[in-house]
């Protein structure tokens, strides 16, 4: 994710300072990792030199918290270009699952054991997002959706490697 | 699949093509829907085919009552004659010998030929020579029977061949012809007597018909022909929630609507066609069948079962136009979406008014026939089978009305009763089109039962036979003597009374008497069943008194002499008078009712106090008392009677006889009603099944969830028994209504047989018991918990 | 696999479940276990068993061998008619459709489970509605089943479920035919609800986002149960 388009963004609905910046991230979109301090004002010094933001006024006192930050023409336009960008989906390629599956069966583990207590282990964790789910609000039901979506993803391709384990290991072994 | 637009400007040849091509993919898809669209189509054949072979049958019926009529006729031996025929080379003696053998009919032949060119019965090729007898299939196989031991003792001929098909009026007759000799000297017309021929010399074509007869068959078979179109309407229903999922198919794969009604119709048209061979079949069975089986003591042969070819292919070509047209009418409230079908949630309520219209204009065509009786002419045919039709008809309409008015007002109490009612509010159509059928042959079986029994004085008549008195009565023949016709008939396993009267006439001349009084022979016990005898010795002679005539009576005992069996007149050489002089010591009896239910007149007289030769003038009967333990007593008393004389004539006594035909309409009508209702059976039970095994599903739930089997079986009867209690109640009011109506176009007083309308609400409540009960076994199998295992 | 003597504390417990239909073999020593309060998924590939252990546990179908206790009573002592009042007693069920009446109202519906139960017909809709009100369908109580959507239908199924306040839940894909926001809020609300009742419920799914609504998994696979708790 970048942060430095995060921040544009949030500072189109008008001008604030390094400190609320920080906060308004924090509660949209860093539920698992809070920015640091640190973050916001190297983002923020990168996005001046480039000329994406400005400063709006300076308060007394000293560090980057007391500046007030306003985006500029040229960062509007930044922001609408990321923003029209598609991402590039991620093809998953290459999947440690799958290594440790082929290897298991290369050396003769047990390769459904594995699949299972991943299964399990993926289970736990989509049980703790959703519990979250049901708890927060409509931001938290989005973001673990989108997370559960994609465990649930992991668990199907569990499912059908499990299923196809037999196949697999011929495959494999024949090699 | 071609996809053809019909818009408003398609060419008329289009149009007409377009129709049978959808009825052609119709029928294919009657045949290739997979293995339930095969069981779809076969059950409507099935239930088409059964009513096309009840059609035929019933187009084949007036058939066979003239085959029967003719056969009859031609087997005829005409001993009406009573003026002497000399023997010559081409005539025969023959005896009516009819007997009756647990309670079937025994027609009897003695024969003797006088020369070689005398006339051969129907059915055989020569006469049995003397002791030999030539039977029928049916007899033959009796007397082989051990059912047959006692028959065998009264006939002790010695079987020499069958009577073929020819002189036979039915496959199970029990017939025969024996060779006997010395029957020439017993000729007494009209039992014995000397033909030159077989065949009634005066053929009559068909007794003359009785406008009220007329109208008792008519309405026969209206009854039994509308249950018949009511179950071939139903037929070609079965399956209709499948078939409409599949329409819904083709709609999705861009068939209109007007298409895929024609589909239907052609897969209706396929069951209906398969069902027409079914039914050619089954009728083809049934008549071998009935070749072999015997319904009420009628049997009929194979060959007299021919439809008339008119009425065949009237049904031939009616049947599956019904079914298209049934199909049609049965989606009119139906629309046919892609995605689906779509009943309108709440259909449009029933209208009352044009279901009342029916049976209004049923009763409006019979009321001018009212009160016209059998004296006032005929009854207009058309107008009678029209309106009885259509008060029918009338059921039909009203049920589905009745059936909806009355469960949406019904309040739930069990769960098996909310169930059902709930159930029947939601589709109380189908539950209606359920019960039609019984609820037409319940409605004329009531009607025809008033009719029946409103008529039955005109046509039944009694008999005065007093049965509590005397069971049975022998008519003794000339020259057997009394005396041991009373000991052997007293020493017979099972007879308890034996009472021997013989009866004669006497008049005050030797010729042309104006004086007639009945002379009644017999011992005193005897004696004291027809009169109250102050005192009684062998040799006594009483005057009746108390009888109609008494006049007579009172001249006849002023003559010293009297002549028994006087003389008709000059030409009458019959007649034996013996003269016999009036005894001194003639006593007075009052006379009383005697068994026969007559009070008899004229004079009783012991034994002894007549004349030597007047026991010739007099003839025997011996009535007598049997003891109802004895189970084949009366058969006990005909072989005795054989014995004693092949010509002793016994007769079991009953209280009433009916009329021969008026019997034979009453058969026919217990016949068809049985086929009828057996029929509408087997629909009931075909869609009840069907819906069960559409909520397969459902059921599994309910009892997975803990819902008694009880409860479920007690909703599946309460969703039967309330629609058959109102289609029963309805039967009940409009068959009266009709019945009232038709006893009153007869002229007779009308009175509800309450009975007859109770047992037969009974047998249509009974017949739908019995579904219900056969359908609890595959309902208990649908509940067991195979149906939550997902498809 | 567990032993033979339930673990303490345990509602239903099942061991060596076996169970063949004609040439197939739907069980083959399966266990089971729960705890009163307890959520747990019955997972595993379609044809692999699941929905035969749900019907064995509840009573439904009795397998070939092996025993089930529940509340410390064996199963298979008990005759047709007892474990029929069982189910409607003790138990509660929701399918994946074509379980509610046609032709009842959607109260009636879930009115009756109490009503064979014998509870009379006011009462039995009163206590229905509130479970109806529960779950967000009060307003539909007049509607019939047809005349309703797929998700609200469920939610008037589960309302049934547990309008008996039965003390387990089973469940058979009882999402399987709705959309996942739908499905979503039937587990949610079954989940909540059941909780709030204490209630143990059996869950079986073929879905991980509704295994995902249990407390543990077990996980069936040609007959043969695996419970991941014990495992890991």
């Amino acid at each position: 994710m970048s942060i430095g388009h995060t921040l544009l963004g949030l500072l189109e609905s008008g001008p604030r300072h390094g400190y609320d910046l920080k906060r308004a991230f924090d509660e949209k979109f860093g539920h698992d990792r809070p920015l640091h301090y640190g973050q916001v004002y190297s983002t923020m010094s990168r996005l001046l030199k480039n000329g994406l933001v400005e400063i709006d006024g300076i308060e007394a006192g000293d560090g980057p918290e007391r500046k007030r930050y306003a985006i500029t023409e040229a960062g509007v336009t930044d922001v609408r270009r990321w923003l029209a960008t598609p991402e590039k989906p991620e093809p998953y390629l290459q999947s440690t699952l799958y290594t440790k599956v082929v290897l298991a069966l290369l050396t003769r583990r047990d390769a459904s054991e594995l699949l299972d207590t991943q299964r399990s282990e993926h289970l736990r964790m989509m049980r703790m997002l959703t519990e979250r789910k049901r708890k927060g609000d409509l931001a938290d039901q989005l973001i673990c959706d989108h997370a559960l979506f994609h465990l649930e993803a992991d668990l199907r391709w569990l499912e059908l490697t499990a299923a196809r384990l037999d196949r697999l290991a011929e495959a494999v072994t024949a090699r | 699949m071609s996809v053809r637009r019909e818009g408003p400007g398609a060419p008329e040849g289009s149009r007409s093509w377009g129709w049978s091509r959808d009825l052609a993919m119709g029928v294919r898809f009657a045949f290739t829907g997979g293995r339930e669209g095969w069981i779809r189509t076969l059950l409507t054949a099935v239930g088409v085919g059964l009513g096309v072979a009840l059609l035929l049958l019933t187009t084949a019926l007036p058939n066979v009552l003239s085959a029967r009529h003719e056969r009859e006729q031609a087997r005829r031996d005409y001993t009406y004659d009573y003026t002497p025929k000399p023997p010559a080379d081409d005539t025969l003696v023959i005896a009516d010998l009819d007997s009756t053998y647990h309670g079937d009919d025994v027609r009897g032949r003695l024969v003797q030929p006088d020369g070689p060119r005398a006339p051969v019965p129907p059915g055989l090729r020569t006469f049995p020579a003397v002791g030999d007898m030539v039977v029928s299939p049916a007899l033959k196989k009796l007397l082989e029977s051990d059912d047959g031991a006692l028959l065998r003792e009264r006939l002790p001929y010695r079987i020499t061949g069958t009577i073929g098909e020819s002189g036979l009026i039915g496959s199970h007759e029990l017939a025969y012809y024996a060779g006997v000799d010395g029957l020439a000297a017993k000729i007494d017309p009209p039992n014995v007597a000397r033909i030159s021929a077989f065949g009634e010399p005066h053929p009559f074509a068909e007794e003359a018909a009785d406008p009220v007869l007329l109208l008792l068959v008519l309405v026969v078979f209206a009854v039994l022909l509308m249950p018949v179109a009511v179950f071939v309407a139903t037929a070609v229903r079965f399956g209709g929630e499948r078939r409409d999922r599949r329409l819904a198919a083709l709609r999705l794969i861009g068939s209109d609507s007007r298409m895929v009604r024609r589909i239907a119709a052609g897969e209706a048209l396929a069951g209906a066609l398969l069902g027409l061979v079914l039914g050619t079949l089954f009728f083809l069975a049934g008549r071998q069948i009935a070749g072999t089986a015997e319904v009420f003591r009628v049997s009929v042969f194979p060959s007299y079962l021919n439809p008339s070819p008119a009425l065949a292919v009237l049904v031939a070509v009616a049947v599956p136009m019904a079914a298209v047209l049934v199909t049609l009418f049965a989606l009119r409230g139906v629309v046919i979406e892609p995605l689906g079908v779509v009943r309108t949630a709440r259909p449009a309520r029933r209208r009352l008014w044009w279901r009342l219209l029916l049976p209004a204009g049923g009763l409006a065509l019979l009321y001018p026939m009212l009160g016209q009786g059998r004296e006032n002419g005929d009854f207009n045919q058309y107008m009678v089978t029209c309106g009885v039709l259509l008060l029918l008809v009338g059921v039909t309409a009203l049920l589905p009305w009745v059936v909806e008015a009355v469960v949406a007002r019904l309040h739930s109490g069990g769960v098996a009763w909310q169930l059902a009612v709930r159930r029947l509010q939601l589709s109380s159509g189908s539950a209606a089109r359920m019960v039609n059928g019984i609820a037409v042959a319940v409605a004329g079986a009531i009607a025809l039962q008033m009719l029946f029994t409103g008529v039955d004085a005109d046509y039944t008549k009694a008999t005065g036979q007093d049965v509590t008195r005397a069971q049975m009565e022998v008519s003794v023949p000339d020259g057997v003597p009394m005396a041991r016709v009373t000991r052997e008939l007293g020493a017979t396993k099972g007879v308890r009374k034996v009472v021997a009267l013989s009866e004669g006439n006497l008049g005050e001349r030797r010729m042309s008497a104006d004086l007639n009084a009945q002379v009644t022979v017999g011992d005193c016990a005897a004696l004291r069943e027809v009169a109250t005898l102050p005192s009684c010795r062998e040799g006594d002679v009483f005057a009746l008194r108390g009888s109609d005539y008494d006049d007579n009576m009172q001249k006849l005992t002023g003559f010293r002499t009297l002549f028994l069996d006087p003389a008709d007149g000059e030409e009458d050489t019959e007649s034996t008078p013996v003269a016999w002089t009036v005894p001194r010591g003639l006593k007075q009896a009052q006379t009383r009712l005697d068994m026969t239910g007559v009070k008899r007149g004229g004079f009783l007289v012991t034994p002894a106090a007549l004349p030597a030769k007047g026991a010739a003038t007099v003839h025997g009967h011996v009535f007598l008392g049997l003891d109802p333990s004895v189970p084949d007593a009366q058969e006990y008393v005909r072989n005795t009677a054989a014995r004693i004389d092949p010509l002793a004539d016994p007769m079991t006594w009953s209280a009433t006889v009916e009329s021969g035909r008026f019997a034979s309409i009453r058969t026919g009508l217990f016949v068809g009603a049985a086929c009828v209702l057996a029929l509408i059976g087997v629909s009931l039970l075909v869609s009840q099944l069907e819906q069960l095994r559409e909520r397969r599903k459902l059921l599994s739930a309910l009892v997975a969830f803990g819902t008694r089997r009880r409860t479920l079986s007690m909703s599946v009867l309460w969703q039967t028994a309330i629609p058959i209690a109102l289609g029963l109640g309805l039967a009940a009011v409009v068959g009266l209504t009709l019945g009232t109506v038709l006893l009153k176009m007869t002229g007779t007083s009308v009175s509800v047989d309450w009975v007859s309308v109770l047992s037969m609400t009974g047998v249509g409540a009974g017949v739908v018991l019995l579904v219900t009960l056969l359908s609890l076994p595959p309902l208990v199998r649908l509940m067991r918990p195979d149906g939550l295992r997902t498809e | 696999m567990t032993s033979p003597t339930p673990p303490p504390g345990s509602l239903l417990t099942a061991s060596e479940l076996r169970k063949t239909y004609g040439p197939t073999t739907a069980l083959d020593g399966a266990a089971f276990s729960i705890h009163p309060g307890e959520v747990v998924a019955v997972m595993g590939p379609s044809g692999s068993g699941k929905s035969t252990l749900l019907h064995c546990l509840a009573g439904i179908v009795t397998p070939d061998s092996g025993s089930i206790t529940y509340d410390g009573r064996e199963m298979a002592t008990m005759n047709d008619s007892q474990r029929s009042a069982l189910r409607r007693s003790e138990f509660g069920f929701v399918f994946q459709f074509g379980q509610l009446v046609p032709e009842l109202s959607c109260v009636e519906n879930v009115a009756l489970p109490l009503r064979l139960n014998g509870t009379g017909r006011k009462e039995a809709e009163r206590t229905a509605l509130s479970w109806m009100e529960r779950l967000e369908v009060d307003d539909l109580k007049g509607k019939r089943p047809g005349e309703v959507s797929g998700g609200q239908g469920q939610r008037v199924a589960v309302a049934r479920s547990l309008v008996t306040s039965p003390r387990v839940l089973f469940a058979d894909e009882p999402t399987g035919a709705l959309d996942s926001l739908n499905g979503e809020r039937v587990m949610e609300l079954l989940t909540d609800a059941a909780r709030s009742t204490n209630a143990a419920v059996v869950l079986v799914t073929h879905e991980a986002r509704v295994a995902a609504y249990s407390d543990r998994e077990v996980v069936v696979r040609d007959g043969r149960s695996r419970d991941m708790e014990r495992v890991v």
